[in-house]
């Protein structure tokens, strides 16, 4: 089952499927692969009918975030909640490189931590499962102002703030 | 001092709100502990040994009256009517109900304060100079930088799950009274060849299991390119932090790891893409914002300076507060005042409700409405006219606020210890209190001059023993409480880190091992040697034999 919130609203029909590394890759549909699937077949991989994003998770190389920015969707992973790599993997993408598809959380993700993850530019959360994502998006409004900005917004210091 | 506007107001608000809907759904059992955990944390709230422990951040120390007086307020009306202020500038509770906390934080908010990132693996509370913005020797005033960083710190969406917390602390005077080098960040204000403004950075200092000094990775960072800078170490550190040991995640151990010219590195290059970022990037204009929150109070000019000459003559009470508790002003006429929180009566750091109303007051009458909280567990009156010092000095004894002892021996710096801390492994305020009633003498201490003595309950080091001239780190050994004692320690410009005297003693011998070391020193001295020059003169070895022997 998929829990997903996708900018900030319920998305029931989620045409992409993670196709874990053991598995096959079907011929059709929007999938995602891993990382490292995605460089060690890449070419066949480019070849099928259907979408493609790529997932990642907190060890992956932030110098290497370039190489994504074709991709429609990056998978950021949160194998646990504390585990707050992955929030500069989605800013560096956002504020440095200009990526402006979908990255979407997995993992850990919960309502209390969307939030910032949103601020950090992800705008697509597949919610743990046990947890309702309609109560997710509450988290959302609880803050009408921050001091950091949302992604490419200036930092609201004392002398810019209207 | 900084005042909330709309924007900060709101801010506050809005997370008391979070808060309260955090907590009620913890008790409603739709968030586990693990789950709530950080989110408590963050808000400032430990679970402790025998309740909660809720601290409150006071930002760099500063504290107008109408915010000590509602620390005062929850100290009685939630807590057992007193609080503790830590090393960190923070002030905490040690039984507040945690169902009371999101009305505590709500009365806080009130009075433009906050719990936020307290606790948790997050940038924490910046620390700074009790001085900062009367000292004598300061080269500017570091407080509108704190102010800057706290806000830039503050629910951080990137940096809110760090490998662990993460303490800056930032001074603009010669002296180093924040201990910069032993904090993850410290940042030391100071002027180039060209009369330019900018900081000194260090990173990866720290107390704790690891104790290391910071080591300096860029000699001087314009002042304007504060925020990029910090934004790229904490991204290094976040990305490359440890995660898979919690004793190892601090950022002084990838420092160590990568050796601090690698780190440098990789931070500079790092700053190579944030320096330039518009989000970041201060302009004159905020900087001066910031400056104008801090203006100079309204001086009397014209004070005469022999108003207490009289009296330092005639009443040798009056002349030991003096010389110790009070320090030198920029402003003709002025001095700042320390208010002992180091009465024998109570616990280091700890102040009871109505003293914390009483130094409002105080603050109200003599020093601008404004107090300070310092690193030494102390407070601090900064603006008070000579003419109205004795005034001061005989409202404070009445309080119990006077005890002239500020850096000499009974001054130590304490951690709550066994008695409350869930992580201790040994009392400390006990031992302080033992160490206190053998050197009860204030013209021996007075003698022994500038003695500083740090006592942690367990390896933590909350009580920062390894920095202390004299530490004493509490052990357990198979269930009963010990002491280590290191000499030689310092977090001042000439920081170092203690080294053992020997094996720990049992705790009824601390007291006796403590006047084993104090004889040898008097005994060695020469001249007005302080403690630590004559140890770094003559080495542990007289002192072990004397310890031991």
């Amino acid at each position: 089952m998929v829990n997903l919130i996708r900018e900030r609203a319920l998305v029931a029909d989620d045409p992409w499927l993670h196709i874990a590394d053991e598995d096959p890759v079907p011929a059709d549909g929007d999938i995602t692969v891993s990382w490292q699937r995605w460089q060690e077949e890449k070419d066949q991989l480019g070849t099928r009918n259907g979408r493609l994003g790529v997932r990642l998770d907190g060890d992956f190389p932030v110098e290497e975030l370039d190489t994504l920015l074709e991709l429609p969707l990056i998978v950021v992973h949160f194998p646990a909640f504390k585990d707050g790599r992955c929030y500069s993997h989605a800013r560096l993408l956002r504020a440095r490189h200009d990526y402006d598809g979908e990255i979407r959380a997995t993992g850990d993700v919960l309502r209390d931590q969307v939030a910032y993850m949103e601020r950090c530019g992800i705008n697509a959360f597949e919610i743990r499962e046990d947890r309702a994502a309609e109560d997710a998006l509450r988290a959302f409004d609880e803050f009408s102002v921050d001091y950091q900005g949302r992604s490419n917004r200036a930092f609201p210091l004392q002398a810019r703030r209207a | 001092m900084y005042q909330y506007d709309q924007y900060d107001q709101q801010l506050v608000d809005e997370r008391v709100a979070q808060y309260r809907d955090q907590t009620k759904r913890y008790l409603a059992g739709e968030l586990s502990e693990d789950e709530f955990r950080p989110l408590r944390l963050q808000n400032g709230l430990y679970i402790q040994r025998h309740a909660p422990m809720l601290r409150v951040s006071i930002p760099y120390g500063l504290l107008a009256s109408a915010q000590l007086r509602t620390l005062a307020h929850i100290a009685r009306t939630y807590d057992k009517g007193y609080g503790h202020f830590s090393t960190r500038q923070n002030i905490q509770y040690n039984w507040p109900p945690l169902e009371s906390v999101p009305d505590i934080l709500a009365d806080l908010a009130k009075v433009e304060m906050h719990a936020i990132q307290t606790s948790g693996n997050c940038i924490r509370n910046v620390t700074s100079d009790q001085f900062a913005g009367v000292a004598e020797d300061e080269v500017e005033d570091p407080r509108p930088y704190c102010e800057m960083i706290r806000q830039w710190a503050t629910l951080h969406p990137e940096f809110a799950y760090l490998p662990r917390k993460f303490k800056i602390a930032v001074t603009g005077s010669e002296r180093d009274r924040a201990a910069t080098q032993v904090h993850d960040i410290g940042l030391q204000l100071q002027r180039n060849a060209a009369g330019e403004l900018g900081f000194r950075v260090l990173v990866g200092g720290g107390l704790g299991r690891t104790p290391i000094i910071g080591e300096v990775i860029r000699e001087f960072l314009p002042e304007k390119d504060i925020l990029t800078y910090l934004d790229a170490i904490l991204r290094v550190y976040n990305l490359r932090g440890r995660r898979d040991n919690m004793y190892k995640a601090r950022i002084k151990i990838l420092v160590k790891a990568m050796g601090p010219e690698a780190f440098a590195d990789a931070v500079e290059k790092e700053w190579q893409h944030t320096r330039s970022d518009p989000a970041l990037q201060l302009e004159d204009a905020d900087i001066a914002r910031f400056r104008n929150q801090f203006p100079l109070p309204a001086y009397r000019t014209g004070i005469d300076a022999s108003a207490v000459d009289g009296l330092l003559s005639d009443n040798a009470s009056f002349k030991r507060w003096y010389t110790r508790n009070t320090v030198g002003h920029r402003q003709p006429g002025y001095r700042s005042v320390v208010v002992s929180l180091k009465s024998s009566a109570q616990a280091p750091g700890d102040a009871t409700d109505t003293q914390m109303e009483a130094v409002a007051d105080l603050a109200e009458r003599y020093s601008f409405g404004e107090a300070r909280v310092t690193h030494q567990q102390n407070l601090v009156l900064a603006d008070v006219a000579l003419d109205e010092l004795e005034a001061l000095w005989r409202a404070l004894d009445a309080e119990d606020l006077a005890t002239p002892n500020v850096g000499t021996l009974s001054d130590m710096i304490c951690c709550p210890g066994l008695d409350f801390c869930s992580l201790a492994n040994a009392g400390s305020i006990d031992v302080a209190s033992d160490i206190n009633q053998r050197f009860d003498d204030l013209d021996y201490l007075y003698d022994l001059g500038e003695l500083r003595v740090n006592l942690s309950g367990c390896m933590n080091g909350c009580g920062h023993h390894t920095v202390g001239h004299i530490g004493i780190l509490g052990v357990d050994k198979k269930g009963e409480e010990f002491y280590q004692i290191t000499l030689g320690g310092s977090s001042a410009n000439d920081a170092s880190l203690g080294d053992r005297l020997g094996p720990a003693v049992s705790k009824d011998k601390v007291a006796d091992t403590m006047e084993a070391i104090i004889h040898t020193y008097t005994e060695l001295r020469e001249g007005e040697e302080s403690f630590l020059d004559t140890y770094r003169r003559v080495g542990m070895k007289p002192f072990k034999e004397r310890a031991y022997g």
